[in-house]
């Protein structure tokens, strides 16, 4: 069989418009760092909320974040996805449903789902890491904070918590470099980010093979500048004089 | 909500989760025993050895599962027809087969590999030392243990890969996911079929988790 390498094909006409491929990789690109990043956000403040509920004291705050972990840890992604996308949308009340339906068009629509079911997903995954990070602090330091006077508020936002995030980076940056790779499952239902510009520029061009390395060196690099760029940030925050921390 | 469609739609629901359950039970096989070898490439003090093997569980952690699934749907059999000359027909079954054991292989590597690392030095010094050769005392001495100890984590990522087998969706291949969607539409009760779908999914994996839980703490010296 004869395949035809071409490797300029990115700079080629999509035969839409004025577009060449090229395009629609930075289009896609685009949307997925657009899904991921606002996903992330939401993922660390709910996951943050989340870890700390887990280690409070009482029994119903625990109880919901640990069911809430349970349940979108056990459930495949691309259910929740379906799920978010189909089943919700119609048990919105109703100026929501028909604002969801009807007022935004499919990519926005396709968006919003990806958004919600991302954030929700990786924030089990973020409370987790919380979790880990505050229970990995000594005893004595809460109990010193609340020595000196410090209401619950106060010790998680002065004293455990400064320091929880900053043990939690490493683990923390694997989820963040998980949600853009996750974010590849909205090629699912139909929003134009990365996988789906891949699969649309094989489709058209028959060049699979150029499309799919291009696609997968955008990843690679995304992945190692966001791992660089973490690392920056976990130097820079580090606690002076633990395991690894500066001298 | 109307869930009675259920029960008959059964049989059918059950053939998806047989694809789900041979294609999980080959791919983990498959990854076990190429990241094995990967992780044992990456200890080797052949530096071109482990570069190669660095570069493969690099190249595969920063890249999604979806797009190794699409490609390799797309690439396995245009690659068969080169080395063979002929056209063979390859199903979504054994290119995503094939995708999920060379994904898979680079996480269990890394659990491999932290699971031999685990091992003292004295194990393996004392294994050369009564005449063993490496590959006698990676076979006897070392890896039975390593896999004893790294049985939890090798569960766990078997449970995701559990979850994951879900995203042959993409390439068509009707796993149980699909069936309960390719089912449910043609019942007229999409939701239900989901939530049954998200229910069974959710119970095997909490249920699995729990044991592995409980696994890990017999196992904890």
């Amino acid at each position: 069989m004869n395949y035809n390498w071409d490797w300029n094909i990115f700079f080629k006409s999509t035969g839409i418009g004025s577009e060449i491929y090229l395009d629609w990789f930075v289009s896609g690109l685009g949307w997925t760092i657009a899904v991921a990043l606002v996903a992330w956000i939401i993922a660390l403040l709910l996951g943050s909320v989340l870890g700390v509920m887990r280690t409070l004291p009482g029994k119903a705050l625990p109880a919901i974040a640990t069911g809430y972990v349970e349940l979108f840890r056990n459930v495949p992604l691309l259910v929740q996805l379906f799920m978010w996308y189909f089943v919700v949308p119609d048990y919105l009340p109703e100026p929501l449903q028909t604002w969801f339906k009807q007022d935004l068009n499919p990519a926005t629509s396709a968006y919003v789902s990806v958004v919600v079911c991302l954030a929700l997903f990786t924030a089990a995954r973020v409370c987790e890491q919380v979790r880990t990070g505050i229970q990995a602090l000594p005893k004595g330091q809460s109990a010193a904070a609340l020595a000196v006077g410090f209401s619950i508020g106060q010790t998680y936002r002065h004293v455990l918590l400064p320091q929880a995030f900053r043990i939690i980076i490493p683990p923390l940056t694997s989820e963040f470099l998980n949600i853009f790779k996750n974010s590849s499952v909205a090629s699912l239902i139909g929003l134009m980010e990365l996988l789906a510009q891949t699969k649309q520029t094989a489709e058209f061009s028959a060049n699979i093979f150029e499309a799919f390395t291009l696609a997968t060196v955008i990843y690679f690099v995304l992945n190692m500048s966001l791992m660089a760029l973490m690392n920056l940030v976990e130097k820079k925050v580090r606690i002076p004089g633990m395991m690894g921390g500066a001298k | 909500m109307d869930f009675s469609q259920i029960i008959p739609s059964l049989p059918s629901l059950w053939d998806g989760m047989k694809l789900t359950l041979q294609l999980l039970v080959l791919a983990v096989a498959g990854g076990i025993a190429l990241g094995t070898v990967l992780a044992l490439a990456r200890m080797s003090s052949n530096a071109m050895l482990s570069g190669l093997a660095k570069a493969y569980v690099n190249y595969f952690r920063s890249i999604p599962l979806l797009l190794v699934i699409t490609w390799f749907y797309l690439a396995v059999p245009m690659i068969l027809n080169w080395i063979t000359g002929e056209f063979v027909a390859v199903g979504a079954f054994t290119s995503c087969l094939v995708a999920f054991v060379m994904f898979e292989a680079a996480y269990y590597c890394e659990i491999v590999r932290a699971g031999i690392q685990s091992i003292s030095k004295g194990q393996i010094n004392a294994a050369y030392a009564v005449g063993m050769t490496y590959s006698q005392a990676m076979r006897l001495i070392i890896l039975p243990q390593a896999f004893r100890k790294m049985t939890p984590l090798l569960l766990q990522q078997t449970i995701i890969l559990f979850q994951d087998t879900s995203l042959v969706y993409a390439v068509g291949l009707i796993d149980f996911l699909n069936a309960a969607r390719a089912r449910g539409d043609i019942m007229g009760q999409s939701h239900e079929f989901l939530i049954f779908a998200g229910a069974v999914y959710f119970v095997i994996s909490f249920g699995a988790s729990s044991l592995v839980k409980r696994l890990q703490k017999r196992l904890a010296v």
